[in-house]
């Protein structure tokens, strides 16, 4: 059972790929829905098994590590797998309406779609080095190509920005990984962990580390690399740049991450880890800050993306060389923290595409108005504001919550003050755009009204980051489990 | 100092050198091309550096295969959008627009 | 002025990363490795149905990472033709009327079809396989249609999709049959392993020679353009 839904997880996307390819857009709407429902159930049943029996390591072609490629299914894992499974499922329902399908180049959205999908599955499943930049690279070719799809010149300048930051980030973490196969004579992150255990650090190795987690803070669009962002996620169509917000980077992020609690504690050190953090809390303020004055809606919501990630970055220092049960702390916080920011931005996103939709118009001071004709998808908006605001009961709170503890526990509290003013200038920037909605203008507006199952779809991602607080424990609970055989080969 | 073990540090430098192509040069196509090279860096030292054993070792070859197609790939995406975004615009290069300044506000 | 400085900011920032690179090679080539993967490649290598160690590797040991990389060439491949232009066939200046490249064509393209066929062929137990053969294959058909030779299946249409998403297809149709079977992902039946990697290669080759070609093909661009959101008047 455990194989059959393994190969599914594998086998539907890519075959999606195909199928959609093959389609006209409609024809293409109809198959993708068809398989997102698939792709959802799979998810939903490897979770289940894993959160019954625990995690495995899944050899594919029935080869071994180091010799074939071995994925990592953990409680960790799948719970992005499902994760992705809503959040992309929401993107693609969300999209077969929002896309026009006359266009004849909008069929290549579908394929895509499904590719950028196996992609974001191989990168959370993947326990090989080199494996994982595969990965990486098929998710950014293909969402370099969903922001440049039918484009103008400035889509096609987001586009091309994207994708030099991404491929040299790609280039500098292949580099580390050519130091790392040139050290360990290994691949298998799995494999290397066990033999730095027994062994002392060979010299020469921590640039390894710093080039991979460098190479993936650019592809995360970490202060100072992320000046690629904005341009590409404020101007992508909203389902894309839902897509792209709430998954995309955080699959960078889970790599560098995924090394950093692994290699981190041999390969790493104290230096690196503050100056990680203190990027990070730059990002929160100065991305914050950029928020606040963007005079586009969606641009906005980029710049925010930019703020959020800064928070993931915190992991670094607050697991380096703190005590068990605070390391633990910091990576649920963070754990929670991407859950709950790929909710409420996707439904951000979402809301905000419906807002630029029925006011005809990109700007923040075009909202006028619009709160009495479009009140559901605005409060879609401020429902996933008050997640990244981190306002209780949601999951930005619990996760940050779980931030200010490790914090205090490691005894650096100077992270505090970063949770605090980020909270702050967040609840600024979303009071802006609630408070540029009600504003009333004297002239009768004429608005576009949306399909209705449009407003619906970023109601529901609101309304699952906002409960994400109420059900965090559970969801601990399985990213927590025991593998099932210690170790590999 | 062995043969392959030259071939990394040549492969260093090539990373060098492309890494200064890719953050200096602003011309587009120079770009790529500075991309391309900083590749063929990566692939050089991922090639030359596991041989210090005696014998060439097979899986970094099938690894750099591989990348080279990733590489090609993502060289040929790059062509096309920058020929379609030169056709639209007439611009060699991404510097130069309002729009891509920070801030936003005037 | 400062255009200088920054030069020589940037470039005094790479030649530090160059030698910290060099020097971190240095210091790395003088350790020995903990894992031997060529010998035990070479232990497995009988099992794995080619002879060469390196198609070996590309597409048994870690055929999951070919997969994705096809996937890679074909997300490319999607990307340029999405942007292609429906006509470019009918584009005049794109066909030359170079007489010298017609009279080398004639010579050239049977030998370069051998050459692409041989290359594949070697790929078992010597240097060579689908991707060199694929990248001949796309060189004839760049310099077919230099010549002036139309290549309708080059148009955006059903048979240039088909031609794309063709060796991926297989490919992955192999790769969840064993899985439907109760085995692993990507696994070869046993016996079979030989002649399935044969026939993956070959529809691998005429697929990313396709890929290839349509995108130098969709490099020509059309007029009509996606309204940005919210840009509606």
């Amino acid at each position: 059972m455990t194989l059959w839904l393994m190969a599914g997880l594998l086998f539907t996307p890519l075959a999606w790929a195909v199928l959609t390819l093959l389609t006209d857009f409609t024809r293409g709407r109809l198959v993708t829905w068809g398989g997102i429902l698939v792709q959802v159930l799979v998810s939903l049943g490897l979770w289940l098994v894993v959160s019954r029996d625990g995690g495995f390591y899944y050899a594919l072609g029935g080869w071994q590590a180091p010799l074939g490629i071995e994925l990592r299914v953990d409680g960790l894992a799948v719970t992005f797998v499902l994760l992705t499974a809503v959040v992309a499922s929401a993107c693609g329902f969300h999209a077969g309406v929002y896309i026009d399908p006359d266009k004849p180049w909008h069929r290549y959205f579908w394929p895509l779609f499904w590719f950028l999908w196996s992609g974001l599955n191989a990168v959370w499943l993947g326990g090989d080095l080199f494996n994982l930049y595969v990965g990486l690279e098929l998710i950014s070719l293909s969402a370099v190509g969903l922001v440049a799809l039918g484009g103008k010149a400035g889509a096609l300048r987001a586009s091309l920005r994207y994708l030099l930051a991404a491929l040299l980030g790609s280039l500098a973490y292949l580099l580390g990984v050519a130091l790392i196969y040139g050290q360990f004579g290994t691949l298998s992150i799995a494999g290397i962990v066990f033999w730095l255990e027994e062994h002392p650090v060979p010299a020469g190795s921590s640039l390894a580390l710093a080039l991979m987690v460098a190479g993936l803070a650019l592809k995360t669009a970490l202060f100072p690399l992320h000046r690629w962002l904005p341009p590409a996620h404020g101007i992508a169509k909203s389902p894309v740049s839902a897509l792209l917000s709430a998954l995309v980077v955080k699959a960078s992020f889970y790599i560098a991450a995924r090394l950093w609690l692994e290699l981190g504690e041999p390969l790493g050190n104290l230096a690196a880890a503050q100056l990680v953090g203190l990027l990070g809390s730059a990002a929160v303020v100065w991305g914050s800050w950029l928020a606040c004055r963007q005079m586009e809606l969606k641009q906005v919501v980029a710049y925010s993306s930019v703020a959020q990630i800064g928070y993931l970055f915190l992991l670094f220092p607050l697991t380096y060389s703190v005590s068990e049960s605070v390391s633990l702390q910091a990576q649920q916080g963070i754990t929670l923290q991407v859950i709950s920011h790929a909710l409420a931005k996707a439904a951000m996103f979402l809301a905000a595409g419906n807002l630029v939709l029925s006011t005809g118009s990109r700007r923040v001071d075009a909202l006028t108005g619009v709160s009495r004709f479009l009140p559901f998808s605005l409060f879609s908006f401020a429902l996933a504001g008050v997640s990244l605001m981190s306002l209780p009961p949601s999951g930005g709170f619990a996760a940050k919550w779980l931030l200010l503890q490790a914090s205090l526990g490691s005894g650096q509290w100077w992270w505090v003050l970063v949770l605090l003013v980020g909270g702050l200038l967040s609840a600024v920037y979303v009071f802006r755009i609630c408070r540029a909605s009600f504003l009333e203008s004297p002239e009768t507006n004429q608005f576009y009204h949306p399909h209705r199952s449009l407003e619906i779809i970023p109601m529901i991602l609101a309304l699952l980051s906002l409960g994400l607080g109420l059900v965090s424990a559970e969801v601990l609970s399985v990213m927590a489990l025991p593998f099932e055989e210690e170790g590999s080969p | 100092m062995t043969a392959p073990l030259l071939y990394a540090l040549a492969g260093a430098m090539l990373c060098g050198i492309g890494l200064f192509g890719l953050l200096w040069l602003s011309h587009l196509l120079r770009k790529l091309l500075a991309f391309n090279i900083m590749g063929s860096g990566v692939f050089l030292v991922m090639v030359g550096l596991p041989q210090h054993q005696g014998g060439p070792d097979p899986v970094p070859q099938a690894l750099v295969l591989t990348g080279i197609v990733v590489a090609i790939a993502a060289t040929a995406l790059a062509v096309v959008l920058i020929r379609r975004y030169y056709h639209l615009s007439g611009m060699t290069s991404l510097e130069g627009d309002p729009a891509s300044r920070e801030g936003g506000a005037e | 002025m400062i255009r200088t400085v920054r030069a020589l900011a940037v470039a005094v920032a790479c030649l530090a990363f160059t030698g910290l690179l060099g020097a971190s090679i240095w210091t790395i080539a003088g350790n020995s490795t903990p894992v031997n993967l060529p010998q035990l490649l070479s232990e497995n290598l009988e099992r794995s149905g080619v002879e060469h160690p390196v198609t070996a590797v590309l597409l048994n040991f870690r055929s999951y990472d070919t997969l994705l990389e096809i996937g890679v060439l074909v997300i490319a491949g999607i990307a340029g033709i999405s942007m292609a232009k429906t006509a470019s066939l009918e584009d005049p200046e794109v066909r030359t009327s170079d007489s010298l490249l017609y009279a080398l064509q004639r010579w050239f393209v049977p030998l370069m079809l051998v050459l692409a066929g041989y290359l594949l062929w070697a790929g078992s137990d010597r240097p060579g396989g689908a991707f060199q053969a694929g990248a001949v294959l796309a060189a004839t058909g760049v310099l077919m249609r230099l010549g002036g030779v139309p290549m309708e299946f080059l148009r955006p249409g059903l048979l240039l999709r088909i031609g794309l998403a063709l060796g991926f297809t297989v490919f992955l149709l192999v790769a969840v049959a064993s899985a439907i079977g109760g085995d692993a992902f990507l696994a070869y039946p046993p016996g079979m392993t030989k002649i399935l990697i044969v026939v993956i290669e070959s529809v691998l080759t005429l697929s990313i020679a396709m890929v290839l070609l349509a995108l130098f093909v969709s490099a020509p661009v059309n007029d009509a353009e996606d309204p940005e959101e919210g840009s509606s008047s």
